[in-house]
């Protein structure tokens, strides 16, 4: 009899997830395996004559392996880290803050507001605001130079140093608001008694921090964290318009994406496809990692689904 | 008492870090607007902390380009970005309660693969998705901005996580109970107390699709079906004719004073869901 | 009285043009003729001389002809190459477009015409299968626009009614102050050769001036004077020339020497605009007439009057717009009559000059203009411009071109500026350039380095 039942219920589950998995079949999986299935082709597009496509087995792969792929790959890793660190940090200190009750913060609203704004602005126009501004002949140079701090104009975008801080500058500034809301919809999802019983037993700030929300927000943690890497094995429009599509100095600053870029741009389809696929393999790899990191034995969540269900099935009895 | 001294340095050091950050968020605004109010011969002559007074010229410079469909734009942005936002939480939503409410013998297939495409990044697909969507007779409209929203790996993960921490599964029993039907289970009991996540997801997806260049300047080729983040880039990418940096300037806020606008409208609401689901946990 | 016969002459020849092809075209000519295009100057120009026009709407998109045709404007940036993708796109799907829906004309700078006038794409119609004779129609345009417009056979494909010729725009004020005297014959001397400049340049360099902004704004002169193509026809190799090294010594010479301002990278943008302001310390920008008119005087903060124009220490050309009728076309007529109306009337050349200070494709107008008062600009203290643009035109020899002009001269720039700022030694910028322009060029297979 209860076979029978969930057994159509089963049909529902399937009817729920339909609309979701018909539309990425249409829009992602046909394209990917366009995608992928050109990826071993010799296939561009010269002037406007199209050469290809001929099948040239693993040659793209091949090819991708022995260009500087690999170095924009650091590329891409270093800036995410020079953004994402402080950005965690900053946000994780600030949300716990905005829920602290005992610490009084004045103007809580304003501030909230006020650091999500950057988030708002296209990354496109940010980033174009930022290399007028930091431009040698720009106003922050200008100012510095009044302010009596600086007595020679400093070439910001000219040094490796230089344009990368700027970028994970960049990233933290837009990002860091974002994540503070996240995590402070997290934490205020722990209940008060344990923040209670917590005050009750004496635990100081720290240790409540490290005890008790740490473990109980772990969930958004990981979705912040993921959805980061996959922000920044994306990123693209700010080191793009910073340095022109360049990458400069030295291609130093040229991520992964913007080196894909560099194909489509000049439709190359069967290495852009290569490359498409390359990166979707690292971030698999990368997430999996994650997945373990944050979340111990029970990678995908399930299984405290299953537990929950078994502990709700056992109280209705 | 030595705690609340404690309290009192930690509440000054949090307020100081916290003026620097606004500081450092409000002040490229500041710069933005304030630039925008100048001529591009101002502009020139460097940078001013003071208003220039070309405001209205800007504006009325950037609004008269019929080149450049603006209050267009804006339209088109506003309806891809509501559209998107809409059916993305919406779908996601019942996505994630699909795969949480029941038994199925795919479901943990599902989940993962969801997972794991969830990484991906959308410019791998872009030239299958070109190739495409022209086949369909969908290139150069603004359908292949809005359909694909339907799926949102990223939305739904964030709907699931919520959906463990605030659904209980004898609601949805109780609901069954009493006789309602699956989707009036999920449309008038689940929905209502997914309100604070969606609110949150929303905001996120329309931000996003609002600021979204990649795909648009991909798929769309008319003046009148372009967003607001291509007809910047034309604007920027008019060489050296229209070379009038005002005018970039006020482009550039006219594109983001929308989203400010819905953004606090909708702030209120959503720090309010935020408390709200801290209640409910 | 001049003037007067200009407006006379003018409004003769739109009677003429106005009668002549409205009888021929109504046969069977399409409703819309759509026009590629990266910017609005064409659609300016259009509206300003053509004199089919009635009316554009509001939102510059339409154009109405008087015979009830349709002009459809379709304008992407050139910005990151959109222009082309976009053009290359619809070009692609010509014959199975419907007629309404049909390329009938689209536009090309020099930096690309030479893809799109191949003899093998076959994309850009010969001038001859419209109705034109280059020969007699076009007699009186310069010759090297006519062969920049030909393809490998000689063929023209294309047109156009501005001529690019380049000319050294200083500042009187700064001339004054170091050499004493602002005569354009004088500082014309002082630059007329790169030796002689250098020279200068040490001169204005005492007095704590750059000589020029950027080590962009040369690239110009030293490119337009190759010999070999960067690509020869049916080859993969890329091949540098001499000169481009020439200009990758000098410039790196003359930035360690402090004759170039080495805050500006590049050109167009905020930098480089800033250095044609007044408290700029560049004494001088190698600029063509479009360049002084929508580059140079917007950016210029002072007073008018202040700047001047003299021979530059070579002669080159810099950019170009060209108009081709598109293959397959439905309105061949409609056309052959913009073309001819834009590239091979001399009335409406000169007005063009003269209402927009753009140098057109008349040999013989420009001549005119060279003694012509009325072509004194304002901006240049009253100087006549063409009297100098007009010699430095006629001695113009365009380098040879190749479809792949564009990515070498931007990514040849963007490789060695690591090493003009000593970001990188000699060696690392070459193989950058190596890489950038196999990622852009897939089938370039190889490049060649002159000898040392």
């Amino acid at each position: 009899m209860k076979k029978r039942k969930s057994l159509s219920y089963a049909k529902w589950g399937y009817l729920f997830i339909l609309p979701f998995f018909l539309c990425y079949f249409i829009f992602s999986l046909i394209p990917l395996f366009d995608t992928v299935k050109y990826s071993f082709f010799e296939y561009f597009r010269s002037g406007i004559k199209e050469i290809g496509p001929n099948f040239v087995g693993l040659e793209n792969y091949k090819m991708l392996l022995q260009s500087d792929m690999l170095k924009y790959g650091l590329n891409t890793l270093i800036l995410w880290v020079i953004g994402f660190i402080p950005q965690i940090v900053v946000a994780l200190t600030l949300a716990v803050w905005f829920t602290d009750i005992r610490l009084k913060i004045r103007g809580k609203q304003f501030f909230k507001v006020v650091i999500y704004l950057p988030n708002l602005i296209m990354a496109s126009a940010f980033a174009m605001l930022f290399f007028t501004m930091f431009s040698t002949n720009g106003p922050v140079n200008s100012i510095l130079m009044s302010l009596g701090i600086i007595t020679e104009r400093i070439d910001f975008m000219g040094s490796v140093f230089g344009t990368r801080s700027l970028i994970g500058f960049m990233n933290f500034l837009m990002w860091f608001g974002n994540t503070t809301i996240m995590l402070m919809a997290a934490i205020m999802g722990i209940s008060t008694e344990v923040f209670e019983a917590s005050e009750l037993d004496g635990c100081n700030t720290i240790k409540r921090f490290f005890y008790i929300i740490l473990p109980m927000i772990r969930p958004i943690l990981a979705y912040t964290l993921i959805t980061a890497i996959i922000g920044g094995l994306q990123m693209f429009d700010v080191p793009q318009i910073l340095t022109n599509g360049q990458g400069n100095p030295d291609r130093t600053s040229m991520t992964l994406i913007m080196f894909l870029n560099n194909h489509l741009k000049s439709k190359n389809y069967g290495m852009a496809g290569a490359l498409s696929v390359y990166l979707f393999i690292i971030s698999g790899i990368l997430c999996f990692i994650v997945y373990r990191m944050t979340n111990d034995n029970d990678p995908d969540g399930s299984k405290a689904a299953e537990r929950r269900r078994k502990k709700e099935e056992r109280r209705r009895r | 008492m030595e705690n609340k001294n404690q309290n009192r340095v930690q509440s000054i050091v949090a307020h100081v870090l916290l003026i620097i950050l606004s500081f450092m968020c409000l002040f490229f605004f500041y710069i933005l607007i304030i630039n925008a109010t100048r001529s591009h011969a101002q502009l020139q002559k460097g940078f001013s902390a003071l208003p220039g007074g070309h405001f209205l010229e800007n504006l009325k410079n950037v609004v008269n380009d019929g080149t450049f469909p603006m209050i267009q734009g804006i339209f088109n942005s506003l309806l891809v970005s509501t559209c998107s936002a809409a059916l993305s939480t919406y779908f996601s939503s019942m996505t994630a309660y699909g795969l949480y409410t029941y038994e199925f013998k795919l479901r943990k297939a599902a989940f993962t693969f969801i997972m794991a495409i969830l990484v991906m990044p959308t410019q791998v697909t872009a030239m299958g998705f070109l190739r495409l969507i022209t086949k369909m007779g969908m290139y150069d409209t603004l359908l292949p901005l809005i359909i694909p929203s339907i799926a949102s790996p990223a939305v739904f993960y964030f709907m699931y996580s919520y959906l463990q921490s605030s659904l209980p599964l004898s609601l949805v029993e109780a609901a069954r109970i009493d006789g309602s039907g699956e989707f009036r289970t999920f449309n008038q009991i689940v929905l209502p107390i997914m309100k604070p996540a969606i609110a949150v997801q929303a905001i996120f997806c329309f931000v996003g699709s609002w600021n979204n260049y990649f795909v648009p300047a991909l798929v769309t080729q008319s003046k009148d079906k372009m967003t607001v983040p291509v007809l910047i880039a034309t604007l920027r990418g008019a060489d050296y004719m229209n070379f009038d940096m005002a005018k970039i300037y006020m482009m550039i806020m006219v594109a983001i004073v929308p989203i400010i606008l819905v953004y606090l409208l909708l702030s209120k609401y959503i720090i309010a869901g935020v408390t709200l689901g801290g209640v409910k946990g | 009285m001049k003037r007067k016969s200009i407006v006379m002459l003018l409004a003769a020849s739109i009677a003429v043009t106005a009668m002549a092809p409205a009888t021929v075209q109504a046969a069977k000519e399409g409703k819309v003729i759509n026009i590629y295009s990266w910017n609005d100057e064409f659609r300016e120009r259009v509206e300003a001389v053509y004199p089919e026009v009635k009316e554009t709407s509001k939102d510059g998109t339409v154009t109405k002809l008087k015979d009830g045709t349709e002009i459809h404007w379709i304008v992407n940036p050139n910005q990151d190459g959109v222009y082309q993708q976009k053009l290359d796109e619809a070009l692609m799907n010509q014959a199975d477009a419907s007629a309404d829906d049909k390329v009938d004309i689209f536009l090309s700078e020099t930096d690309y015409v030479n893809k799109y006038v191949d003899a093998d794409a076959d994309v850009a119609i010969p001038l001859t299968d419209l109705g034109i004779d280059p020969e007699k129609d076009l007699a009186d345009q310069y010759d090297f626009t006519k062969t920049t417009a030909s393809d490998q056979n000689g063929v023209q494909r294309g047109s156009t009614w501005q001529c690019c010729p380049g000319l050294l725009v200083y500042r009187r004020d700064i001339a004054k102050d170091v050499f004493g005297t602002d005569d354009p014959a004088e500082i014309g001397k002082k630059m007329k050769d790169w030796e002689t400049t250098k020279e200068t340049a040490k001169v204005l360099k005492e007095k704590g001036y750059f000589t020029f902004s950027s080590y962009a704004d040369t690239f110009r002169l030293y490119g337009n004077s190759i010999e070999k193509s960067w690509v020869e026809v049916g080859e993969t190799t890329v091949r540098v020339d001499q000169k481009i090294m020439d200009w990758v010594n000098d410039s790196k010479e003359w930035l360690d020497a402090g004759y170039i301002d080495e805050t500006v990278k590049g050109q167009f943008n905020a930098d480089w605009n800033k250095a044609m302001g007044s408290k700029s310390k560049v004494f001088a920008f190698l600029l063509p007439a479009w360049g002084i008119d929508f580059v140079l005087k917007p950016n210029w903060d002072g007073e008018e009057g202040a700047w001047a124009v003299t021979t530059p220490p070579q002669e080159y050309n810099w950019g170009g717009s060209y108009i081709h009728g598109c293959q397959g076309t439905d309105n061949p007529g409609h056309v052959k009559d913009i073309i001819m109306a834009l590239t091979g009337n001399k009335e409406i050349l000169l007005k063009i000059s003269q209402d927009y200070s753009d140098f057109t494709n008349t040999r013989s107008g420009m001549q005119d203009a060279t003694s012509d008062e009325n072509f004194a600009s304002e901006f240049l203290g009253g100087q006549n411009p063409f009297e100098y643009f007009a010699p430095v035109a006629e001695s113009i020899q365009i380098a040879p071109l190749s479809a792949y002009d564009q990515g070498c001269v931007e990514l040849i720039q963007n490789a060695f500026t690591d090493y003009f700022h000593d970001k990188v030694d000699f060696e690392k910028a070459v193989s950058n350039f190596e890489t950038a322009i196999k990622e852009r060029y897939p089938e370039i297979t190889e490049v060649q380095w002159p000898e040392k």
